[in-house]
């Protein structure tokens, strides 16, 4: 019997996860998927964003904005990819001024800080390859660009160092409720739990609607998205959005940590929860509507394509509470943008409301830190040095296009919630995330996975489940 | 810090030929330095045959082509060194190096030979539309399973590109046991040699199909069919002419590119028509020293002229190291490729400084019958080459001469290009 089960192991689940581990709860945290970060926290903008687009007085708003201050610390305490290389709304006619100025009113009125805006000339100097039609733009100097793998992997390993377990591949089917405790029933059996926290980002509709009447409807939202090559580094030095004007909402360009560009997200309400797919329209309009922002964007440098499934509940609102008809059933829900911004203060908040249901009180000893795995690239020679003569495997690069080595593909496979499969790699160490997607280096991770997991290489799969790579030996069938 | 001659990077066939020469041409300081297992490169994943055809007049598989060299290469007594990354090359040619027995290294070198050879472009570059499950692999990943490793990659396959590794590829899953269901090609011609969609689709009944792509991938874990679609002349789709495939695997041989992260780091000027370095007639690139020979120079059709440009690196790079670079009163000469050639290398030739012969090689952008590969110097046509065809998949080379140019007095310019009979 656990305190609380959180289902869902996307950063919304892991945020609550961590902020759950400071207090005396027995914490599970059950995942359909094989890995953490495997729905719309993998595929998304990967932004901090400041918190001038939410409603004034939304919860919305007041997560994004804490959201985003805790970035800074939190990046250092548990050691993932955050840089606060600040955003721009650009406006391309004059005549939207009073729309631009509105959105900084709001950003104000939510708590933002220095807040501007810049005309052209400025906006020119800050980013040289703006597209010509700027005339000016709302500049926020606190949004920033964040891991979100990284990010969402350093919680869930956080709480796991702090004593929450992880079950993967488990789908839950039903609940019930037994003298008063949840009885959570699964593809692999049944688990009891005091608290629910409902994080399943677009099927938490699903899971809301198994426990009460007032119904909820998420509706995936596809954002598809195209990933430039890191020679396009630099090309734009803030993340970059347009003001929606007549010519409706445009896409995002954006620098990422690891020193891509990312251009994208277009918005299409879909049906179906899995339907990850890009399509050929999709791509069209986000390369198309990149032009408004940016001139000359390389578009030949692009080295993947991916879409998202944003949660997104009718009244764009977080949803994030105790269910009326539902006791100690906590929803986590509607998290779509700004989430992956606000996950560290929903965490805090949601681990808040539980805590009080549970009287429960801290730990002594929550670790509050975590050590990611160590990226020799960051390293001084020296270091670099002392670290390959300790472990040969550092010496060892494995993924040419990211320079990842055999040292760092050890560590994301052994260390808790390690990798399982080549994709959990890719997240955890960016080995295929390159300009070869994987061309090179699969076969030589899929190596390395099944001898530190002491696994046939037929059963390495792409991201779990039937993803095998391997369907057999040459000549089986013959 | 280690001190060598000439450095080469990449124990590929670029590599392993461009050592020898530089060896048999007098210099004794040579370090190569492969990033894998072991010498020989792509070859060792090639295991059909039809290698060596111009340089041996046999016909050889890639790894006993490779081993041609390698044995050479130990004959000289040449030093290699495996599993080594080189992590960044200055222009003053200072070679830092990853392995795991000396960790972080760096190598002082006289003249560096760029021969890293390519990659195939990926699914994300082509912008294929659909899931991305398991069982979307490039043609040359998946030869590296079946080849090199004995895995099977998939059952029941399709092919888009119809590139040599692809047709290979074709070839190859056929008779390991899979069934390859269709090769389709987005151009209105194969980008592959011709011998190859002989031997390997039509001896095996695989269709063809030109001005075709795929347009979805289905299958969310593992790929369960593809939608193929013919395409127009701007390479859209055509609504209506969608084609299910069920199959379980798709290959994706759409070009390669040459690799050249590190040449671009250390300010070497770029060809956007090869994506490989811009060399002169002995194969240097625009920073002294730095030569370049192979796949990461332009992609080649054949290994054999791989082979044969990588002498020509090797002899030019020696003799930068034993003379120094040869003092030139005649300029650097451009050459210019137009009217059906898309580029040539090397791009200048200075009279002075080239070899009694200096072959020029190109590749045309459309499929071209009964014409001619023709030279014009100064307006004047020199050469007229006659072609019974040209494709885009196969290289063209033609020879111009140092009497030749000599002759010409003050050359402007020469043009490559391809005239109608």
């Amino acid at each position: 019997m656990y305190d609380v089960i959180v289902i869902g192991a996307g950063v919304s689940g892991s945020a609550s996860a961590r902020e759950l581990s400071r207090y005396n709860l027995n914490t599970l945290v059950l995942e359909r998927d094989e890995d953490v970060c495997c729905g719309t926290s993998k595929a998304n903008s990967a932004i901090a964003h400041a918190g001038f687009d939410a409603e004034v007085g939304s919860l919305m708003a007041k997560l994004n904005v804490e959201g985003n201050l805790m970035m800074d610390e939190l990046s250092k305490d548990l050691d993932f990819s955050f840089k606060r290389i600040g955003s721009l709304v650009v406006c391309m006619n004059e005549r939207d001024r009073g729309a631009l100025e509105d959105l900084m009113a709001r950003g104000v009125a939510n708590g933002v800080q220095d807040l501007r805006i810049v005309e052209r000339k400025e906006l020119e100097e800050m980013e040289p390859n703006i597209s010509n039609e700027a005339v000016m733009a709302l500049f926020a100097p606190t949004g920033g660009i964040v891991c979100p793998f990284d990010l969402n992997l350093a919680m869930a390993e956080n709480a796991v160092d702090n004593g929450v377990k992880f079950q993967f591949d488990t789908q839950v089917t039903g609940f019930r409720k037994e003298n008063d405790l949840w009885v959570v029933e699964t593809n692999k059996g049944e688990l009891t739990a005091k608290y629910i926290v409902n994080a399943a980002g677009v099927f938490a509709d699903t899971l809301h609607n198994m426990v009460s009447e007032n119904k909820m409807k998420i509706t995936p939202r596809k954002g598809e998205y195209c990933l430039l090559d890191k020679t396009t580094g630099g090309f734009v030095n803030h993340t970059i959005f347009q003001l929606p004007d007549k010519m409706g909402k445009g896409v995002l360009v954006t620098p990422t940590v690891h020193g891509n560009t990312l251009v994208g997200p277009t918005s299409l309400d879909i049906e179906d929860k899995e339907a990850t797919s890009t399509t050929q329209d999709g791509l069209d309009t986000v390369i198309a509507k990149s032009s408004r922002t940016v001139k000359n964007l390389p578009m030949r440098q692009v080295i993947t394509s991916f879409s998202g499934l944003r949660a997104h509940e009718a009244g764009h609102e977080f949803i994030i509470g105790e269910v009326a008809d539902a006791k100690n059933f906590i929803d986590c829900a509607g998290i779509e943008s700004p989430g992956l911004t606000s996950a560290p203060a929903i965490g805090k908040m949601v681990a808040g409301i539980v805590a009080e249901l549970a009287n429960a009180e801290l730990k002594s000893d929550f670790i509050g830190t975590r050590v990611g795995i160590i990226d020799p690239k960051k390293l001084t020679k020296a270091e670099q040095m002392a670290l390959i003569q300790e472990k040969p495997a550092y010496g060892n690069i494995i993924c040419r296009c990211e320079m990842v080595t055999e040292g760092e593909i050890i560590d994301a496979i052994t260390r808790p919630l390690g990798a399982k499969s080549l994709d959990g790699v890719k997240r955890r160490t960016r080995s295929g995330m390159g300009r070869c997607q994987g061309g090179f280096c699969a076969p030589r991770v899929m190596e390395i996975i099944s001898r530190e997991k002491n696994m046939d290489i037929a059963e390495v799969t792409k991201s779990g489940g039937n993803s095998k790579l391997i369907v057999g030996v040459n000549k089986d069938t013959i | 810090m280690l001190h060598y001659d000439i450095v080469i990077i990449g124990g590929g066939p670029a590599g392993l030929a461009a050592a020898v020469s530089a060896k048999q041409s007098g210099v004794e300081s040579i370090l190569v330095l492969e990033r894998d297992k072991e010498l020989g490169g792509i070859l060792n994943q090639c295991i059909h045959n039809g290698f060596g055809l111009h340089t041996f007049k046999e016909e050889l598989t890639g790894p006993e082509y490779a081993q041609r060299f390698i044995d050479q290469l130990l004959e000289e007594k040449i030093e290699y060194k495996l599993h080594t990354m080189v992590m960044d090359i200055t222009s003053d040619k200072v070679i830092t190096a990853m392995n795991r027995e000396e960790g972080l290294f760096e190598i002082e070198a006289k003249t560096v030979i760029l021969a890293m050879g390519c990659r195939e472009r990926s699914r994300g570059a082509l912008n294929i539309p659909g899931y991305r499950p398991a069982g979307v692999f490039s043609a040359g990943t998946a030869q590296r399973l079946v080849n090199m490793e004995g895995y099977m990659p998939g059952r029941e396959v399709v092919i888009l590109g119809s590139g040599d590794i692809g047709l290979i590829m074709a070839r190859r899953m056929t008779l390991e046991g899979a069934k390859v269901k269709v090769v389709a090609e987005l151009l209105p011609y194969s980008g592959g040699l011709k011998r190859n969609i002989v031997q390997c689709l039509d001896d095996f009944d695989i269709p063809l199909k030109l001005s075709h792509t795929v347009i979805a991938v289905e299958g969310k874990e593992r790929v369960e069919g593809i939608t193929l679609a013919q395409v127009d002349a701007n390479r859209r789709p055509i609504p209506g002419t969608e084609e299910h495939y069920k199959c379980d695997t798709l290959l994706l041989s759409c070009g390669l590119i040459p690799e050249n992260e590190l040449s671009r780091g250390l300010g070497i000027d770029m060809d956007m028509v090869t994506s490989g370095p811009i060399v002169n007639e002995s194969l240097e690139t625009n920073v002294e020293g730095i030569f370049a020979c192979g796949n990461v120079l332009h992609v080649h059709d054949l290994v054999d002229f791989v082979s044969e440009e990588a002498v020509a690196a090797g002899r030019n790079a020696a003799k930068f190291v034993l003379e120094g670079k040869k003092e030139a009163t005649s300029k650097d000469i451009p050459l210019v490729a137009t009217e059906g050639a898309r580029y040539t290398v090397p791009k200048t030739i200075n009279v002075d400084r080239m070899e009694e012969k200096q072959i020029v090689r190109f590749r045309v952008g459309d499929v071209y019958k009964n014409c001619y590969s023709s030279v014009y110097i100064n307006g004047e046509r020199v050469l007229h080459k006659k072609r019974i065809i040209m494709a885009p998949g196969e290289m063209e080379e033609v020879i111009l001469t140092k009497e030749l140019l000599s002759s010409k007095g003050d050359i402007q310019e020469i043009v490559v290009k391809v005239e109608e009979a």
